[in-house]
This record gives C-alpha cells, structure tokens and sequence, in this order.
C-alpha cells in the first residue's frame, strides 16, 4: 500500500513443476454452516500465493486446514504427497513439513526467545539441545534480533515477536510456510521489519501461502493472488492482471474498497 | 515452469450446501459428545451407570415411598415395613421451627411481610432496569423490617430514621464546604437527634403503633440465617469501603492499621470470632450496656464480612486504569469528590461479581452461629427437633431439606452475579 | 543564567495543618492515631471494670493444671493428668493432621474434577457441573453433618459382622467399615524395616533422577527414553525386593472381631472421615473452579502454535499448558489450603478434637479462662494463616512473568 510502483520491482523466482500442496474439492461445515465451498487449489514448489479477501471469507479457515488444525468434511488435501486424514502419522508428517505463523504471534509466554526456537526441534525432531541453539540462533540471525534470545516474549515489541514466530517455525526446517495475517496486529511501523522478513524468505524459494491484505507485499513477492469471498475461491490471477485488471464485480468492489483511500 | 493458465474466474456463486448426513444429528452428536475414543466411552458407561444408581436405586424409591403425614418416626417406620423410603412428616409437622424457630405462631405474617418488602428492596439495586424510585422501599425497608420482626413502638425505628436524614440533610449543605465538615457535621447533628429523641421517649416510649415485642432469642430457624446474613453483608459494605480505601491510602498510619485489620480478620476462622461474640465482647463492652447474643454475633460478623469485602473493593480499585485518578486530580476534585464521583462508583461496579461471592460464602456461613447454641437452621435441627423422642434417628430428610434451601438460594445469587458479569461485559465495550 | 527561587518561605500558620498538602496528610493521620487510642482505650476501661474480669483477672498459669479430660485421637502419647498445654498441643497436631490429609485429598478431587469438567465428553462435564455446583452452594457445615450422619448412621454396627448370618463383611477381610469408624490394618515395624523404608524413599528419589537424566540424554544426544515404565518398576519393584530379601520385617495387624467390637488394626474415628471427607469434597469443589479458569486462561493460540510445530498433544500439555496454567492455578489454590485450615476448626462440630474443641472448647470451658484460650487459638491460626501467604508471595514473585 504504502509502496510507489516504481519501487516494486517484481521478485523473479523459480516455480518448480513439483506439487507442494493439492486441494481437490475441498468442504467444511461450522455445524450447518457453509465456511468453504468446493475448494480446488495446485500449490507448485517456489510459489507465493497471496489469499485476500473480506473478513469471514474463509480464508484463514481455508489455511488451518491445511495444517490440520481445522478438520474438513470433504475432500482431499494432500501435502508433500501425504494425504491428510485423521490418522495422527499423517497429521505429524504434515505438520512438521508445514510452518505457520499467526496473526497473534502465540509465542510461549514462560520460555524465552530461544528457548521458543529449540522447544519444538528437541521434542519433535529430537535434534540435540546444542545443535538445535546453534540452528535456531542461525535463523534469528536471519531475523536480525539475535541478541534479544534470552529475553522473555513479552519483553519484545509486537514485530520483534512477530519476527521471533518466523524463526520458530524456520527451525523445524518446513518446506512451505503459512501466514495467517501475520501483520494485522502490528502498529504501523513495524509492520514493514515483518515484511521484509517474509520478503527474504520468499527470495530464498520458499514454497509460501499468505493471508494478508498487504497489497503492496502481494505486487511485489506474489506470483499468485486469490481472491476468496463467501467461502469459495471467485478470482485468482498474477498480481500484475489482479490489481490492473479484475475480471469479478466481487473481486472490483473489494479493491476499491482497500485500495480507495 | 508453472502454467500459464493460472487465471480463473468464478461466474457463479456456489450455494451454500446441507452438511453431510454423517456430520450432523442426533447420531452425530452422540459419537462425537460421548463415544469419541475409548476412554471417553468407558466414562459414559460408568456415568450413565452411577446415575442409574443413584437416581433409581438411591434417591427415587426414597422420595417415591416418602410419608408426609405421620406424628412421628415410629410410625413411619410401621408404615414402611422395612421398604426404602423418606419419613417427610418431619417437615410437614416442624417447618415452622425449621423456617421461624420460636418466633410466636401468630405474628408469622410479619417476618413474612418483611421477607417480601427485602424482595421489593432489593430489586431495584440488583436490576439497574428497574424504576428508580423503588430506591425509596430499599431506604425505607431497614426501619420497617426491624419494626415487623423485632416489634415494638414504631417510635424508635423512626427516630433513628429521622436522625439519618436530618444528618444527610445537614451533610449535603455542608459538603460543598468540605467532605469532611459535612460528614462530621451530618454525624454530630444525627447524634444529638438520637440523644435528645432517647431523652424525650424515655425507657418505655409510648406504645404508637406497636406490634408485640419479640425477644431475639425467639428468632432462629432460617430466617435467622436471612437475617444474620442480610444485616451484616449490608452493614459491611460501607466499612469494606473505608478500609479498603484505607489499605489504598497513602497515609502510612491509616494504611497500616487498615491492613492489620484486614490481615487479622481474614487469618483467622469465622469460629474463633462468633466464640468471641459468645464469651469475649462481653468483657469489652460497657458492663451496664446488656447486649444480647444476636447483636455480638451481627458486630462479629459485621467485621469478618468487611475485611473480605474489602479485599474485593480493594481488587476493583487497583483494576481502574491509572488514567481514571489522574484524570480526577487533573480536573481539579479532592480526594472525597475523586473517590464519590469518579473512582468509587466505578470500582464498585466491577467489584459486584466479587462482592456476591462473598455473600454467598457469608449466607452459608451465618450456619456456624449453631455452633455457639443459637438456633438457626442447623441449630433447630441438631437441638430441638432431633432431640424430641418423636423425630430422634432423622437425619437425611432434615439436612436434605437445608441443604436444598440453602442451595437454591446460593446458585440463585450466583447465577445473578454470572448475569450481571456478562452484562457489565457488554457495558464496558 | 537563570536561577530557581525557592518559594519564598512562608512562616506556619495553623491553618495550614489543614490546607496546606505538606501537613495535611499528617494532622488527618494523627487525628485518626487519636481516634483509635480513644477507641482501644474505651474498650480497655470497659474491660478493667467488668465484675467478671476484675475477679479472675489474666493469667495463663492455667495451661500448666493437669487437663482431666480425655481426647480420642492422640497422635502423640497424652492421657487426662497431663496438662492443658499439652492436650491443646494434641489438638493442634489433630488440627494439622486432617488439614494435611483435606488439602491432598481435595487437590487430587479438585484436579481430576476441573479437568473433567473441561472434557469433551458431555456427559461427564456435566456431572461435574453437578458435583461442583453442589458443593459450593451449601454451607460446609451441613456436608460435614451429611456425611457424619452417613458413617454413624448408614454403616453397619460392629456386632452386625458377626457369627453366622452376618449381615455386614469385611472388605477384603482387612477393612471393616462400621459406625464406630474405620477399622484398617496396622503395620508392624520389626528390626529390619527401617531399610525397606529406606529403599521405598530411595527409589522415589531414584525416579525423579532418572527422569532428570531422560531430559538430559534428550538434550544431548536427541535420544528420548521411556519414563512411564520405568517409573512404575522403579517405584515398586526395588522396595519389593528388599522387602523379601530382608525376610518380610513389615506385617500387617488385622483387625478382629472381638466380643462386640473389633480389636487389633487401626480405628479410624467417624468423627475424623467425616470432616476429612466433607472438608476435600467441599474445596475440591472450589479447587475444581481454579483448575477450570486456569487450563482456561491459556488461549487456544498457544496450543495451536504448539500443534503447528507439531508437539503431540500429551506434549503440548506438559511443555506449554501446565506450566503456564500452574502459574494461575497455585496463588487460589493455596489459600483455598488456607481456607480448608480454617474450616477445618469446624471439627467441634462432630467431635473431632482438633485445637477449637481442646483449647477452644474443653479447656475454655473447665479453666473459665476465654479471652486467654480465644488469643492463643487466633495466635494459632494466625500464624499458620501468615506463612501460608509468607509461601504465597515467594512463589509469585518466583513465577512472574517477564514483561516490559
């Protein structure tokens, strides 16, 4: 949003013909209610999709999913070649394939920045207590606050512990990653340290599914974007023909109304 | 490389569908709310199996078969043959011990007439909905439930009532001065009106709509428990306020002895302090003065219930942001203006969930003065109704029937105070 | 270069003692010291010229006259001729004991409730509901009376054990409950036993080592360990072993029907079952509502960040959950143990003889001395009351969370 079109010059990263994740025909009821509608997305390895949207769209519903975190009714999602079922193997294998980042943050609150980053590589991966520092002091290198890692998450500000979330998830290696707003909570100053987080990240190929509404970021780093209302998916294009050119009433009136003011 | 063909637009909007028929209904429902896994079932199993035990086999033939309408156990027992089932006649033949102990049979209607006027009372406090005006039945209701149940000439309750209000009179002319000149000076005013209306009535006032006097050994049963537990939770509320205000204050002197109370009071069982009110206060109290035992037990009480109200309050205010005093200050009001227009009303507010909680646990223990041979509910039953030939060996249907008293009262006012927690949610935002 | 003046110093006027911030907060203060010496001073004058006092006057010899009456629970050895201190110190340690015993009881009650309550099993949520709204809407008093009534009266009477047609047994022909109480077995300790107790600590000590080195092998070398297993044969198996290997120095008294009552074993008074009893259930109730509010105070975020990195749920409750949710639980927990403590003065009802009914019943009553026995039965609770909440505040400032 806040960016000038000169300064997007758009990311060029390979897409690999490898199927990262499948989902064919996908449904899921709150009780009677209708969250999302025949569903059916191809996520190849390499791609950024950006998933926008009115709130109660389903669109955060639409990613849970994915991780196994909401149940669906019908359909089939497979991950990595796993296909997702109630079977707890499955759910394990998908989940440490998959990283996720949330809107919240929802770091641990009585263990610090580091111990945060070890906590899940110890016990799930069973990678030795020094081994997993060393991975996890690596990725909040990468994420600039490595001398905040003894400190508690409440003793950082919103987008230092957004950061912080990232690099937890990055220490269990995952092959994609997803992001659940992860800027909506953030005041607007630092929304642009998580940005350019994700950007860096995107650089590196990371296989990424993104629910936010910063159009900016999907110009710059998408290669995707999809626009979901009612609980299906009514558009998705490449940024440059989304944004330009949107072939939906639905898709037109929702960029109007973000983009408007 | 990644298709090109990428774009894709919805023409048509998918209805929104009926969930699978697995996924929802009765059989739904039951799989996922009691058969989830193994354990789950076996906790259903075992549940579904004690409920089985103690509704059918245990409780249901006991009330099935009760008898309501015999003199004594005796003849229950004839009755029964041997069979399971509850001698209910103690409660036909004794409520009226259980509910007014030995208060005189003809006056009932009179603690029964107060009873309904606490409801009138207490209506407009509890449910802000309600017209304003009834306020004036919860101001009046003190002086005419002590005229209905202790009787006596109208005379004394309605000097006592004229002095609070030529005090409040005098306070509220004086308190655009000072808080403090109107205080002290609502205060001294209502005093010399007491002193002068206790010169003038005299040791035996004239008899001007004068019920029977009842002598408060005479009240018991529960209504001793309602009125233990309503006088005291009422007198404590405004000195939990002073001492929680004390405890917040910061004057060292006023701080320190507001927490030793508090400390003392709440470190101690409520046991210790009623054997005070039994055996000790007498000692301390003017030795011609003869207060009787309710009285010592009501101040006793009095003082156990303001400390924990005033933990409460003290809780509500350290809840109030910070912004809210200085606020205050900024505006240019003194401390007793801040505190009555800004931070007390608001404070109170939260505190009301609190403040019936410790009602309940008030109500429930006002049972503990039968420790100290008075007789309350408890106290008639483990006295004078077991202890008659006809009724000894009742247990069950008599500490039943308390017990389902004071569990309808108490879950109604915690279900209250759940209600008004979600509204004064709702308020906030 | 600019200078500050002081305001310029003005000179006391006693109207300042009022209005003036400076003295204010002092003349409000003294006039309050006043008041509550006049207060203190008032009753103090009361009490000097009270008849009764005036005649017996304060003294606490008292507590060194032989006591003459009898207490049925004796944790220490004590009979009628000793004296009123130490039947008061018997009913202190009676005190101490059903409180110790109720906390334990109503914590496992307490737990196993809170966290049913939360179970996805409707049924089961219910019933506990039930239970805990049950318990804490009606006085503590009436359950302990409830329950009282129920061993001394429901239960069979000794003689009902006996001869042919007996219409009452024995539990396992170890445990007979009766109206007079709880009739158990009695361990024998002979010449050997203490290295079997010893074992049986050793070992506990020896499960929360190995536990410790499961967490270190894990840190180390990525290898996790079983540590239920282990425990459990741990836990039994050393003890057992020594047990045999010392030629059985431990054996059990059972109790016997003798004449109309039993003999031998243990008797567990009804008086003490029924406070001990009605005591846990009740603030297991309320201990029940902590569990509740703290399991659910940890947002739903932290369990589902936890599950995302892909932490099983068992793990989820152990590394994230329970240590925050403990910190919310234990502040209401222990001063529901301090609420147990005080209740627990509700003994007298049944008999039980705790510390209210010895120094706060018997001796009040045979010595006449109530202001001394009242200060040194609220000295007593007091004290237990000040370093319950002297524990409480070095674990919250222990446990606080680190914030900005």
């Amino acid at each position: 949003m806040a960016m000038t079109d000169d300064a997007i010059a758009h990311m060029d990263a390979k897409v690999s013909d490898e199927v990262a994740i499948s989902i064919e025909n996908m449904n899921k009821w709150y009780g009677t209610f209708h969250v999302l509608r025949d569903i059916d997305l191809t996520v190849y390895r390499g791609e950024r999709i950006v998933i926008c949207g009115p709130s109660g769209s389903g669109k955060s519903t639409l990613i849970r999913c994915i991780n196994a975190l909401e149940e669906h009714q019908k359909g089939a999602i497979t991950v990595d070649g796993t296909l997702l079922s109630s079977d707890i193997k499955n759910i394990d294998t998908i989940r440490s394939e998959v990283g996720m980042v949330f809107q919240h943050f929802n770091l641990f609150p009585h263990l610090t920045i580091l111990e945060n980053c070890t906590l899940a590589p110890i016990w799930v991966r069973k990678i030795p207590k020094k081994e997993a520092e060393e991975t996890a002091m690596h990725f909040l290198t990468k994420v600039k606050i490595p001398e905040q890692a003894n400190k508690y998450p409440g003793q950082l500000s919103g987008g230092q512990q957004q950061r912080v979330a990232i690099a937890r998830s990055l220490c269990m290696r995952p092959r994609i990653m997803l992001f659940d707003e992860p800027t909506s909570a953030l005041d607007p100053e630092m929304i642009k340290e998580v940005l350019d987080t994700m950007i860096e990240l995107a650089e590196e190929g990371m296989t990424m599914l993104c629910v936010t509404h910063e159009m900016g970021f999907a110009r710059q780093v998408a290669n995707r974007v999809i626009f979901m209302d009612d609980g299906q998916i009514v558009e998705q294009n490449e940024p440059e023909e989304f944004f330009m050119n949107p072939k939906s009433d639905r898709t037109k009136l929702f960029l109007s109304q973000i983009l408007g003011h | 490389m990644s298709d090109t063909s990428v774009a894709f637009v919805r023409t048509e909007s998918i209805p929104p569908s009926a969930p699978p028929t697995a996924e929802s209904g009765v059989i739904k429902w039951v799989r996922e709310n009691l058969f989830s896994s193994v354990t789950n079932s076996i906790l259903t199993v075992l549940s579904l199996l004690a409920i089985y035990y103690f509704v059918f086999q245990l409780v249901g033939p006991w009330v099935a078969n009760g008898i309501w309408d015999t003199d004594s156990r005796r003849e229950c027992l004839e009755r029964l043959q041997g069979e399971t089932g509850g001698c209910f006649s103690v409660l036909t033949q004794r409520w009226h011990q259980l509910i007014f102990g030995r208060y005189p049979l003809d006056a009932y209607w009179r603690p029964t007439t107060a009873f309904i006027l606490m409801i009138v009372a207490f209506a407009p406090v509890l449910f802000a909905s309600l017209p304003r005006q009834l306020l004036i039945v919860t101001g009046l209701f003190p002086f005419i439930a002590y005229w209905l149940i202790w009787g006596g000439t109208i005379l004394s309750p309605l000097s006592v009532l004229v002095g609070i209000i030529l005090g409040y009179v005098v306070y509220s002319r004086l308190v655009d001065r000072s808080f403090a000149t109107g205080f002290v000076g609502g205060i001294l005013v209502a005093v010399a009106f007491w002193m002068i209306a206790g010169l003038v009535l005299g040791e035996n006032p004239p008899a001007i709509l004068a019920l029977p006097e009842v002598e408060s050994r005479d009240i018991g049963g529960f209504m001793l428990n309602m009125v233990i537990g309503v006088v005291c939770l009422s007198l404590s509320l405004p000195f939990g306020i002073a001492l929680a205000l004390g405890r917040q204050s910061s004057m060292p002197i006023i701080k320190f002895f507001s927490v030793i109370f508090i400390e003392f009071i709440r470190g101690v069982p409520l046991i210790t302090l009623l054997f005070v009110a039994s055996v000790v206060l007498a000692y301390f109290l003017p030795p011609q003065a003869n207060f009787d035992i309710i009285v010592r037990v009501m101040i006793m009480v009095t003082l156990f219930a303001s400390a924990y109200i005033a933990e409460v309050i003290r809780g509500g205010l350290a809840a109030l942001p910070r912004g809210q005093y200085e606020a205050a200050d900024s505006l240019g009001l003194d401390y007793a203006q801040s505190m009555r227009l800004i931070i007390l009303p608001q404070a109170l507010k939260i505190s009301i969930p609190g403040i019936v909680n410790v009602a309940v646990g008030l109500f429930k223990d006002t049972t503990l003065v039968s420790v100290i041979s008075m007789f309350d509910l408890v106290g008639m039953i483990r006295g004078p109704i077991v202890s008659t030939t006809d009724w000894q060996g009742i247990y069950w249907e008599l500490y039943g029937f308390a017990a389902l008293l004071f569990f309808v009262c108490c879950y109604g006012i915690s279900q209250y105070s759940q209600w008004l927690e979600r509204q004064l949610q709702t308020d906030h935002r | 270069m600019t200078t500050i003046t002081d305001p310029p110093q003005e000179s006391f006027r006693l109207s300042m003692l009022l209005n003036d911030t400076r003295y204010r907060s002092y003349t409000l203060q003294f006039i309050a010291l006043i008041l509550i010496c006049l207060f203190f001073a008032w009753l103090i004058s009361n009490a000097l010229r009270n008849p009764t006092l005036q005649e017996i006057g304060i003294s606490f010899a008292f507590l060194g006259e032989a006591a003459n009456y009898d207490i049925n629970q004796r944790p220490i050895p004590y009979d009628s001729q000793d004296t009123h201190l130490r039947a008061s110190f018997v009913g202190v340690l009676n005190t101490l004991i059903v409180a110790f015993l109720g906390c334990i009881m109503a914590t496992i009650l307490g737990v196993i409730a809170g966290v049913l309550r939360l179970s996805n099993n409707w049924i089961v949520a219910r019933l506990m509901a039930i239970y805990v709204e049950a318990f804490r809407n009606v006085p503590v008093l009436i359950w302990i009376l409830i329950i009282f009534s129920i061993v001394s009266n429901a239960l069979p009477a000794p003689r009902a054990f006996r001869g042919e047609d007996a219409t009452a047994s024995m539990l396992f022909d170890a445990f007979a409950f009766t109206n007079r109480g709880i009739y158990m077995p009695k361990p024998i300790w002979e010449p050997g036993s203490m290295v079997v107790v010893l074992t049986f600590f050793a070992s506990i000590f020896a499960i929360w080592a190995y536990r410790r080195y499961a967490t270190k092998l894990l840190y180390d070398t990525g290898r996790l360990l079983p540590t239920f297993w282990p425990s459990i044969g741990i836990f039994f198996l050393p003890t057992l072993i020594i047990f045999f290997i010392m030629g059985q120095p431990i054996s059990l008294e059972y109790p016997e029907l003798k004449g109309f009552n039993f003999g031998g074993g243990v008797q567990v008074r009804g008086s003490f079952i029924a406070l001990w009893l009605a005591l846990s259930i009740y603030t297991g109730a309320f201990i029940a509502e902590n569990v509740r509010a703290g399991i659910q105070a940890i947002s739903k975020g932290q369990t589902e960040a936890a599950a995302s990195l892909g932490l099983r749920p068992n793990r989820i409750m152990n590394l994230v959950v329970l240590p925050q949710a403990l910190r919310v639980i234990i502040p209401p927990l222990i001063s529901q143990y301090l609420n147990l403590t005080k209740n627990s003065s509700l003994a007298i009802a049944v008999g039980y003889m705790d510390v209210t009914g010895t120094l706060g019943g018997i001796t009040l009553n045979q010595s006449g001395r109530a202001l001394e026995c009242i200060l040194l039965l609220m000295l007593f609770y007091l004290t237990i009351s000040l370093a319950i909440s002297a524990v409480m505040n070095v674990y919250n400032n222990a446990v606080k969370l680190k914030e900005r």
